[in-house]
C-alpha cells in the first residue's frame, strides 16, 4: 500500500531539548501490522510516539512514517495522546469530539460531507457510544470519555493509528470493543502503534518493543516477552499474565485462552 | 417603557454609548469564550494592563493612544513568549513579571506629567459616554474582524481548546493559532480601551462567557449566550448609570459580574457546581 512500509525507524533517538530519553530504536512496521510499545511510566513510550507523529523532532537517527517525515500527512495519521484530567470540561457533545477526527482530512474550511458524518457515526458505534452521541461531555464517566476519544481516532480513517495507552480507564467491554475495532482497522490495511503497560495487549500485536529508557527487547511478542525482558522493563517478575498466559521461556500463547 | 428607552432616544451620547458597548460586548463574547475555554484569563488581564505604557507613551508623543496600545500589547505578548522560552519558568510567572513590569512602567510614565492624571482614569476606566461615531466605526471594524477570524479558524481553535498535541497532529500549527488567538485578545482589549477602559474590558472579556459556560452545552451556544448577556448588561449598566448617576463603564461590568454570581447561585441550587474558571 505504501512504499517504504507504514513506519521505519533507524537508529532513532527520542527525547526533549536535545537530551535523549531512549536511543537506538530501529524497527519496521508494515501496513496492517500492529506494534505494541511496552514500558513503565517514564520509560520513553510517549516520547517515542510523539516523535513518530511529528510532535517532537528526532534527536538522532531517522524516522519515516508512511514513506515521509513525521507529521507530513496529517490526514493519514491518527493520534490519541494520554488524556490529561482537567478540572474544566469543554461544553461539547460526544459527537462533536468524534467529529474533530475528520478535521485533518477536511482542513481549515473544507465542508464536512455525508461521508464524514458516516465515519463519525461509525466511530461512535464501534466504541459502543452511539447512544450518548448527543450527551454533553461533562455528563460522561472517565471510561465513556475514553471511548469517545478512541472513536475520534477511528473516525480519522487513517493509514496509521498511534494510540498512547488507549485502554486506560476502559472497562472489559470497552477493551473488547477496542480490540475488535483495531483488528478491523488492520484488516483494511491500517497499521497500529500502541503504547501500553499491559503485557496481554502486547500479545495481540505483531511486534513488541520493550522500553526502559533503552530498548530492552524488540521483535515478535512470542520471542521477546521473556521473563528477563519483562523483569528489566517493569522491575518485577510476573508468574502469570492477566489472561492466564505464561511468560516465554515457556511457550507464549497469542490469544486470550479460555482453554488455557 | 419610558425610563428604559427614553434615555437612549433623548440623548445621542447615550445612543452612541449603547452602540459602542454592544460592539464591545459582541467582540468580547467571541474572544472571551476562547479565553475561558483555554484558560487564558491571566494573559488577558495582563494584556489589559500591559497596554498602559503604550498608551501613555503615545499620548506623551502626541500620537493616537490606540497605536501605542497596539505596541504595548505586542511587547507584552512577545515578552511573555521570550521569558517562557528562555527561562523554563511557567507561563504564569512570565505573564506575572511582564504584567507588573508594564503596569509599573505605565504609572512611572504617567507620573512624569501632571496633566496625565485625568488621562490615566480615562485609560483605565474608559469614557463610554464620550465616545464618537468614528470610535464606533473602529470598534465595529474590530468586532467584524475578530468574528471573521474566529469563524475561519473555528476548527483549530476548537481543537486547541480540546487538545493541543492533537491540533498539531491534525495539521494545524498550534503555535500559529495560539498567536492568532492572543492577537484577537489583544485587538479586543486595544480597541475597547476607549469604551470601557483597559481595566474594565477584562471584565467584559471573562464574565459573560464564564456565565454562559455554566449553562451552555456547545461552544456556539456559549458564544451566543455570552453575547446576549453582554448586550443586556451594557443596556442595563448604561440605564443604571443614567438614572442613578453612576460611572457608566464600571456599572456595565458590575452588572455582568452580578449576573455571573446570580447564575452560579441558581445553578448551585439545582446541581453541584462545576469548575468554570480558567
Amino acid at each position: 500500500m505504501t512504499a517504504g512500509g507504514a513506519v521505519r525507524a533507524e537508529g532513532l533517538a527520542v527525547g526533549y531539548d536535545g537530551r535523549a530519553v531512549v536511543d537506538d530504536v530501529s524497527f519496521a512496521l508494515e501496513p496492517g501490522q500492529a506494534l505494541a510499545v511496552l514500558g513503565t511510566n517514564g520509560s520513553g513510550k510517549s516520547t517515542l510516539v510523539k516523535t513518530l507523529v511529528g510532535l517532537l523532532p528526532p534527536i538522532a537517527g531517522d524516522a519515516r512514517v508512511l514513506g515521509e517525515g513525521p507529521g507530513a500527512s496529517p490526514a493519514r495519521v491518527a493520534y490519541l495522546g494520554q488524556v490529561s484530567p482537567s478540572g474544566f470540561v469543554l461544553p461539547l457533545r460526544a459527537a462533536d469530539v468524534v467529529a474533530m477526527g475528520r478535521f485533518a482530512a477536511r482542513g481549515l474550511l473544507g465542508r464536512m460531507r455525508a461521508d464524514d458524518w458516516r465515519l463519525v457515526a461509525a466511530g461512535l458505534a464501534r466504541m459502543g457510544v452511539s447512544g450518548i452521541a448527543g450527551a454533553p461531555l461533562e455528563s460522561l464517566s472517565g471510561g465513556q470519555r475514553q471511548r469517545v476519544h478512541i472513536a475520534q481516532a477511528l473516525a480519522w480513517r487513517a493509514d496509521l493509528l498511534v494510540l498512547d495507552e488507549p485502554t486506560a480507564g476502559l472497562d472489559v467491554a470497552g477493551r473488547e470493543l477496542l480490540s475488535v475495532a483495531l483488528a478491523a482497522e488492520r484488516a483494511r490495511g491500517a497499521a497500529v502503534v500502541m503504547c501500553t503497560h499491559d503485557i496481554s495487549d502486547a500479545l495481540a500485536a505483531d511486534r513488541a518493543l520493550l522500553l526502559s529508557r533503552r530498548v530492552v527487547a524488540n521483535g515478535p511478542p512470542a520471542e521477546v516477552l521473556t521473563r528477563e525482558a519483562v523483569m528489566e522493563t517493569f522491575g518485577l517478575v510476573l508468574s502469570e499474565l492477566p489472561g492466564g498466559h505464561e511468560l516465554a521461556m515457556d511457550p507464549v500463547h497469542r490469544h486470550d485462552g479460555h482453554g488455557h | 417603557m419610558g425610563p428604559l428607552v427614553d434615555p437612549f432616544l433623548d440623548n445621542e451620547f447615550m445612543l452612541r454609548a449603547l452602540v459602542a458597548g454592544c460592539l464591545v460586548a459582541l467582540a468580547c463574547a467571541v474572544v472571551g469564550t476562547f479565553v475561558v475555554l483555554r484558560g487564558l484569563a491571566f494573559i488577558g488581564d495582563a494584556l489589559a494592563h500591559g497596554v498602559l505604557p503604550g498608551i501613555a507613551g503615545a499620548l506623551l508623543l502626541g500620537l493616537p493612544g490606540i497605536g501605542g496600545a497596539l505596541v504595548g500589547a505586542g511587547v507584552m505578548i512577545g515578552g511573555v513568549t521570550l521569558v517562557r522560552r528562555r527561562s523554563r519558568l511557567s507561563g504564569d510567572t512570565a505573564i506575572g513579571l511582564l504584567f507588573v513590569g508594564m503596569l509599573a512602567l505605565g504609572v512611572v510614565m504617567v507620573s512624569r506629567s501632571e496633566s496625565f492624571t485625568g488621562d490615566l482614569t480615562r485609560i483605565l476606566f474608559g469614557e463610554v459616554l464620550g465616545i464618537s461615531w468614528s470610535d464606533i466605526a473602529l470598534q465595529g471594524a474590530a468586532t467584524v474582524a475578530v468574528a471573521a477570524v474566529a469563524a475561519v479558524c473555528a476548527r483549530p481553535f476548537l481543537m486547541l481548546s480540546f487538545d493541543r498535541d492533537q491540533t498539531q497532529v491534525a495539521g494545524f500549527s498550534a503555535e500559529l493559532y495560539d498567536w492568532l488567538m492572543l492577537g484577537m485578545v489583544a485587538v479586543t482589549v486595544v480597541v475597547s480601551f476607549q469604551t470601557v477602559g483597559t481595566l474594565l474590558v477584562f471584565g467584559m472579556l471573562v464574565a459573560p462567557p464564564a456565565t454562559a459556560a455554566l449553562a451552555a452545552r456547545r461552544i456556539g451556544a456559549m458564544m451566543a449566550l455570552a453575547a446576549a448577556i453582554g448586550v443586556v448588561s451594557v443596556a442595563a449598566g448604561l440605564l443604571l448609570s443614567y438614572h442613578y448617576d453612576l460611572a457608566a463603564g464600571a456599572t456595565i461590568v458590575l452588572v455582568e459580574v452580578a449576573i455571573f454570581f446570580a447564575a452560579l447561585t441558581a445553578q448551585g441550587v439545582r446541581r453541584p457546581a462545576r469548575v468554570a474558571t480558567a
